[in-house]
């Protein structure tokens, strides 16, 4: 009985075909065009967030010199191009804030798990194509009004990403904490209420509608990733949304969740008693640890699947893989607390929480060896994802094996809030998933427009980013292990960081090239769109997964005919001196077992 | 007997079906009331820990001790809050019969069942209101605790801070879940579900408001019972 309404919902989609422009592109119910404004989106917000750290970038590599184009951008806040204490907290908080969340979660998560996951499952839609465009339209929203805050006077949220009170929770803490914070708590809430949505329905999809065939054990590993992503999304999303009605019954109606005994400059000693600020540092902490992996894990599966492919061999460990992306994600939340070693926690409870935290090294480990042992002895094909693919392993390992330094409850008390932490954490999952996500472009790319993505721009982009996130963040471990503390000004007035000025400033050129090389993505992206090398095959990389059976333009419902039915896994890469053996081909009589 | 077993298992998850058996709807409410669960976990896990490194908190059995309509100076500890939580599980048993009776695909049960429902989602906001209204009165709010700690001394405000943010939050899912079923109700009496041969929606509407029912059961044993 309840099947009916599942077989129902897959062919309502076919006849779906009278499309205006506002039901194609804007209110689209359809994956693909879904995909796509969550990654257009994200370019625009990565862009912005891009520019912000350039911009706080040239005061750490420049604090003397003036630039008045800076003035003339953001007026009060760059007074005598000189960018001001306030703007310089505000850029970074909103740096974070947008490329953590808006860039590599929603960009990231909403542009590839619309995509691939009916793609590659083998379904026509989303299970509710209709949630699919609300989380979509929830998350424009949240764009929307957390734009919105950089136009008010007392400019946009300056307390750090984490939003700690009690700077996010008492107005007079800052200028930012002011309307800004109003604004970002609310665009934030959105955003909850976005991935929420998003993740119900990829869940709901990956369980429900795979085609026949397609067991949980024969799913491409990227789905594997997204599957796990959505389930930490929608456990550990709402913990912070708790959190944040906490924070806005603090901020507005006179309550102290937070707050316990606190005087502040020019207003005097505050009555709240009896609350917590490390309590919100938990419940901001139980979703921001399993937001690392939220960002993570796609990248993971996608570079999984890419390697893979572009090897010409099974995936090394297929199982493991599975196993390890579970791990991953059990452990994920168990190790909140790590990133509270220094709050007073109970030293035993922080003894806990290294050993947890070690733990991960262990699934980690066995990704990287089975990443490794698939390329090993594999033919090849250097394509631009696939060397952004081979760039995410790389700083992976380099990002993780710092990851063990900073879960050492005993160094974390030298390390923590330093340059090295930035390093770790930027490397880890914050260029590592950039990389995934460029790899998951290009490889993707054809399957979105039809279109190649140009090849020579690609490796251009690819070799100048992954050495300049090397220059950029290498150098932060040295400064980090030297004391010098994140989040700061200006370091110039300290004698004992006066050494680090020429490396900070080179620091700060690098990332100005590499920013502009990401332009360089962009227009590469946006000419191959309309102008790029048309794709007249319909499976370009020769891989084994469904979307390449569809049509090279698939439209809405994305096969024509039937969908078709899976008799293997997506990796018989090389089986029997074949190079390649779809999903859709029965296994024939002859055929090694593997 | 063994090797058919496996073959059905292998079948439920090869793909094509759902492998639970239930329609995607019912599958994201599940995983929605999981999520939600988390949302009040994480406040009632707050809850505890400011109250347990708190010194001394009021006891419920002072706070909770009066009755509408009853004479001043009548003290009837946590009786009001018992024919709360009663009417709530009381609405909880017609929403199961709702429920049965759209299997049976009984359209009159569904809508009799439905009504009573909706009754007591109101009557026990209305006894929340009447509740609020009195600690109000008695100038409890938000950042405002007029009551003592068990032991005499002066206590802190996060005793009603906790106690309005939490039970408010509950009540809202209560609101919500009385529009779901005003809404299952408006399209049983337009025959919508007799139309589609099924009444899936009222279950997912059944399985919100369990949920929601279940949680008060926690609510009320941390806030009225501790």
């Amino acid at each position: 009985m309840s099947n009916e309404a599942v077989l129902h919902d897959n062919h309502s989609h076919e006849h779906a075909h009278h499309d205006t422009f506002i039901t194609k592109y804007v209110f689209s119910q359809d994956h693909k065009m879904i995909a796509k404004q969550f990654l257009i989106t994200g370019m625009i917000w990565a862009v912005l967030g891009g520019f912000m750290s350039v911009l706080f970038r040239l005061q750490l590599g420049y604090p003397d010199s003036s630039f008045p184009w800076m003035e003339d951008l953001l007026g009060k806040w760059a007074k005598g191009g000189h960018i001001t204490p306030e703007a310089y907290y505000a850029l970074v908080t909103t740096h974070g804030t947008v490329l953590v969340f808006f860039v590599l979660t929603a960009g990231l998560s909403g542009t590839f798990a619309n995509f691939l996951i009916p793609l590659q499952i083998g379904a026509r839609d989303m299970a509710s194509p209709f949630m699919n465009m609300l989380s979509y339209w929830f998350f424009f929203a949240a764009s929307i009004i957390m734009m919105s805050s950089f136009f008010v006077q007392t400019g946009p949220f300056s307390g750090g990403w984490t939003a700690y009170p009690p700077l996010s929770a008492l107005g007079d803490a800052s200028p930012g904490s002011k309307s800004g914070m109003d604004l970002w708590i609310i665009s934030m809430a959105l955003f909850v209420v976005s991935s929420l949505l998003g993740g119900l329905n990829y869940i709901a999809t990956i369980l429900n509608m795979r085609t026949k065939g397609m067991s949980m054990t024969r799913l491409p590993l990227t789905i594997w990733a997204l599957f796990f992503t959505a389930v930490l999304g929608v456990l550990s999303f709402p913990v912070l949304l708790s959190g944040f009605i906490l924070l806005i019954f603090d901020r507005n109606f006179g309550t102290s969740f937070y707050l316990s005994d606190i005087f502040v400059n020019g207003v005097g000693a505050l009555p709240n008693e009896g609350g917590s600020a490390i309590l919100f540092q938990h419940l901001f902490w139980f979703l921001g640890h399993p937001e690392v992996y939220i960002i993570l894990l796609p990248a993971m599966g996608m570079v999984s699947e890419i390697l893979s492919v572009n090897s010409r061999k099974p995936i090394f460990g297929y199982m493991a893989m599975i196993g390890s992306l579970f791990a991953i994600a059990i452990l994920a939340f168990l190790v909140w607390a790590h990133h509270m070693f220094v709050t007073g926690l109970n030293p035993f409870l922080g003894s806990v929480f290294v050993l947890l935290t070690l733990l991960i090294a262990v699934p980690s480990a066995i990704k990287v060896f089975n990443w490794l042992t698939t390329l090993w002895r594999g033919n090849i094909r250097f394509t631009p994802g696939m060397l952004f693919a081979i760039g995410f392993v790389s700083l992976f390992i380099s990002g993780g094996l710092t990851g063990i330094w900073l879960g050492n409850s005993a160094l974390d008390i030298h390390l923590h809030d330093t340059y090295f932490v930035v390093a770790h954490f930027h490397i880890v999952m914050g260029v590592a998933s950039m990389f995934g996500m460029f790899a998951g472009i290009y490889h993707w790319f054809p399957k979105m427009y039809g279109k190649y993505l140009n090849n020579t721009l690609g490796y251009i982009h690819f070799w100048v980013t992954i050495a300049g996130a090397y220059m950029i963040f290498w150098p932060m471990h040295y400064e980090g292990l030297a004391g010098m503390p994140r989040r700061y000004y200006d370091f110039s007035i300290w004698e004992s960081f006066k050494q680090f000025q020429d490396l900070n400033r080179f620091i700060s050129v690098v990332s100005i090239m590499v920013f502009a090389v990401q332009l360089l993505f962009l227009f590469n992206f946006f000419y191959s769109i309309f102008k790029g090398r048309k794709v007249t095959t319909l499976n370009p990389w020769k891989s084994n997964t469904l979307e390449w059976t569809t049509p090279i333009n698939p439209g809405h419902g994305n096969w024509v005919g039937e969908i078709p039915e899976v008799y293997r896994w997506p990796y018989d890469y090389g089986k029997d001196g074949v190079d390649f053996t779809p999903q859709t081909t029965p296994v024939g009589e002859e055929e090694s077992q593997h | 007997m063994s090797t058919t077993t496996t073959a059905t298992t292998t079948n439920l998850w090869g793909g094509g079906k759902s492998p639970f058996n239930v329609e995607y709807g019912k599958l994201m409410m599940w995983y929605f009331l999981m999520s939600d669960a988390f949302t009040f976990g994480a406040f009632l896990i707050s809850y505890g820990t400011i109250r347990f490194s708190t010194n001394g908190w009021p006891d419920p059995n002072e706070v909770f001790r009066s009755f509408p309509f009853a004479a001043e100076g009548v003290h009837a500890p946590l009786v009001f809050v018992s024919v709360m939580t009663f009417i709530l599980i009381i609405s909880s048993v017609t929403m199961v019969l709702a429920v049965q009776a759209g299997q049976n695909m009984d359209k009159k049960a569904v809508v009799r069942n439905l009504i009573l429902t909706i009754i007591g989602g109101i009557a026990f906001l209305s006894c929340q209101a009447w509740e609020w209204n009195h600690l109000f009165h008695e100038g409890a709010w938000w950042g405002r605790n007029p009551f003592m700690n068990a032991d005499g001394t002066a206590s802190s405000t996060n005793f009603t801070n906790y106690f309005f943010t939490i039970t408010g939050f509950h009540g809202f899912h209560v609101f919500s879940g009385v529009i779901i079923n005003i809404i299952m109700l408006i399209m049983t009496l337009a025959d919508k579900f007799e139309q589609r041969g099924h009444y899936l929606m009222i279950e997912k509407a059944g399985l919100y408001w369990h949920f929601v029912d279940l949680v008060w059961v926690f609510v009320f044993t941390c806030f009225y019972l501790i």
